[in-house]
């Protein structure tokens, strides 16, 4: 505050503001606070009485310990957990761009009759609370032999992007010119010429945002990682830390390590493509 | 034209593999769960003998449990509480970065983060914060920070506090609606569990600030001169956001009550990392009956009961939106 009072005079509405801007991110901020400090501590630094106090050492043991478990006492840790989520969400992000960006292109460039009656049929499929298909979903994985795998758990994944991934894309491809096609068309260009020449070109921006939404989403998934994937060996970091945070044997620290291990990478890309981050969240409310 | 007609049928071909997926994991899934709904289907094996509306009625009763009683209440309080939450935080702080201060990247990304983490992560941080101690451990997370500041009457047992507030129908207010035969509003179904105000304290901080985007977005499309001319007329700051801003974003305010309406209904995953159940149904959600009874009980139709009231009430919400928002799309 000192710094800019120097620069300019504030006026004292300007203080104002900053100073509820200040209060509010101190609120927002606290739970990083607390998992931050509490993760750092030493197993002997932790106890209830100091939890909102600094650490008095560093220690990265809880960490350690939420990585690799106590292997001696059976308790696992998250690293297998955060890998299995590596190998979904990856490729199920992948596989839900590519349709999402089919789909988009065909009903933003090749609209047919009833594409008006379909689309909203089709989003209507990402507001659906899931626990109405949930029931019918493990029966056909079952009998797909797809049930309690990992693959099988992509393909949900998939599934229900479809929606929203399409609603991205076809908004996204609605804002480039169609005379940008008009003219290749004339040169003969075929349906999926024009796509691989004019528009997969220009679709970086779209492909960004669509795949960090997939992606932000399918790591972050609890609902259909607990019904698809029973065996812990394949269980996503959602399922695995919320069982460690459920078990009476795992101390504080290691949970809050395990805690912020869980939101790492969302929070990295959250940080670094932040401005994708928003284009995705504005998109999800469907007028984009 | 013959190049046309074959481009034509490449785009079908193109988007059918999603027609399909969508039409059979959507909507035929979702016609196979009303099916189920109907059944007497209570135990691993399938069990299609009809019932009819058995498994709803019983939802409704008392008998053998209340819980889907005390989950509409929880819900509703959870919906209420939330939205009007979200909303004015959204809303203000969208106001106070709205003035182009120095800095406002690193607000916005400050109210922005928690929308990037999963509920679950959410929810066993607020629960470790809100975890009110025990007689052996003392006051801890929250309730600690409060005595230390001397704020110790605002101590209380969040999450685990199973006190509903209702009106008794002993209680004056409560004769008196008897005798207006409002009798029906005199009980525990229709009142408020505090507890939940714990799990709203813990998605307000993770979506209010997606509400503060919109409405930041929405604020910088409102043309500058408007609320200039309308300072110049000597109109009060609060004239223009009373007569000017507010009436101009109404349509993100009604988008932003669908989407986090929407969400709200279907909460379940906050629910399970940070609170389950919680004592006498006081935090329990359709949604987290819905998957306890299913997939825990075997008792599938009963599951598939809560799940079809679920979507109803999800789509009473989301389908006349979605029908709005294609009609404006289809006119402009």
């Amino acid at each position: 505050m000192t710094t800019l009072a120097v620069r300019k005079p504030l006026r004292t509405s300007t203080i104002v503001v900053y100073a509820l801007l200040i209060i509010a991110s101190v609120l927002f901020l606290m739970p990083v606070y607390v998992l931050l400090v509490t993760g750092l501590k030493g197993f002997k630094d932790v106890s209830l009485a100091t939890m909102w106090k600094l650490p008095t050492s560093l220690s990265l043991a809880s960490f350690v310990q939420a990585w690799v478990g106590v292997p001696s006492a059976g308790v696992k840790g998250l690293a297998q957990n955060f890998m299995n989520s590596v190998l979904l969400a990856v490729p199920a992000t992948l596989i839900s761009a590519f349709l999402g960006s089919m789909n988009g292109y065909v009903l933003s460039k090749w609209r047919f009759k009833g594409a008006n009656i379909l689309f909203p049929l089709m989003l209507f499929g990402m507001f659906i609370p899931y626990q109405s298909i949930l029931i019918p979903l493990v029966r056909v994985l079952q009998s797909m032999h797809l049930y309690g795998s990992r693959g099988g758990l992509i393909f949900v994944h998939v599934v229900y992007g479809i929606p929203i991934t399409t609603l991205i894309f076809r908004n996204y491809y609605a804002g480039i010119p169609d005379e940008l096609l008009e003219a290749s068309k004339i040169d003969g260009a075929g349906i999926l010429g024009i796509y691989i020449a004019i528009l997969f070109p220009l679709s970086l921006p779209g492909f960004v945002v669509v795949m960090i939404w997939q992606f932000t989403s399918i790591w972050n998934d609890f609902l259909f990682a607990v019904i698809v994937t029973s065996r812990p060996a394949l269980q996503p970091i959602t399922v695995a830390l919320n069982n460690l945070a459920g078990s009476y044997s795992v101390e504080w620290n290691v949970q809050m390590a395990g805690a912020l291990i869980a939101a790492l990478p969302t929070l990295l890309i959250y940080i670094f493509l932040s401005r994708y981050f928003m284009s995705g969240l504005l998109a999800g409310s469907v007028k984009g | 034209m013959k190049g046309v007609s074959r481009d034509r049928a490449i785009s079908l071909a193109l988007i059918a593999p999603s027609v399909v997926l969508i039409a059979v994991f959507v909507y035929g899934f979702i016609g196979f769960t009303g099916f189920a709904s109907l059944t007497k289907w209570d135990s691993f094996e399938p069990d299609y003998t009809f019932v009819g509306l058995r498994n709803f009625a019983k939802l409704f009763g008392t008998m053998p449990t209340d819980r889907f009683l005390c989950d509409l209440r929880n819900t509703v309080t959870f919906t209420v509480l939330f939205l009007i939450a979200c909303i004015v935080i959204g809303f203000l702080l969208a106001m106070l970065l709205d003035r182009h201060i120095k800095g406002e990247g690193l607000f916005r990304n400050i109210f922005l983060f928690p929308m990037a983490i999963s509920y679950i992560v959410t929810g066993v941080a607020w629960r470790w914060i809100l975890s009110p101690g025990t007689a052996q451990t003392g006051a801890t997370g929250i309730n600690l920070l409060f005595d230390k500041l001397g704020l110790g009457f605002l101590k209380w047992g969040w999450f685990t506090d199973p006190t509903i507030i209702y009106i008794h129908p002993d209680s004056g207010f409560g004769v008196f609606l008897g005798h207006v035969g409002l009798g029906g509003l005199t009980n525990p179904y229709v009142g408020i569990s505090i507890a939940m105000i714990s799990v709203v304290i813990a998605a307000t901080w993770q979506m209010s600030g997606y509400v503060m985007a919109m409405y930041l977005a929405a604020l910088r499309s409102i043309p500058v001169e408007m609320r200039e001319a309308a300072r110049v007329d000597g109109a009060s700051e609060f004239q223009v956001y009373r007569r000017i801003i507010i009436p101009m974003i109404r349509p993100v305010t009604l988008s932003a009550l669908i989407v986090l309406g929407h969400i709200s209904l279907k909460i379940f995953d906050l629910v399970v990392s940070m609170t389950g159940p919680g004592p006498a149904f006081a935090t329990d959600v359709p949604a987290f009956y819905m998957w306890d009874t299913t997939f825990r009980g075997n008792n599938f139709a009963q599951g598939a009961a809560i799940a079809i009231i679920l979507l109803i009430v999800v789509a009473l919400l989301i389908v006349p939106y979605l029908v709005s928002t294609t009609r404006s799309e289809a006119r402009s």
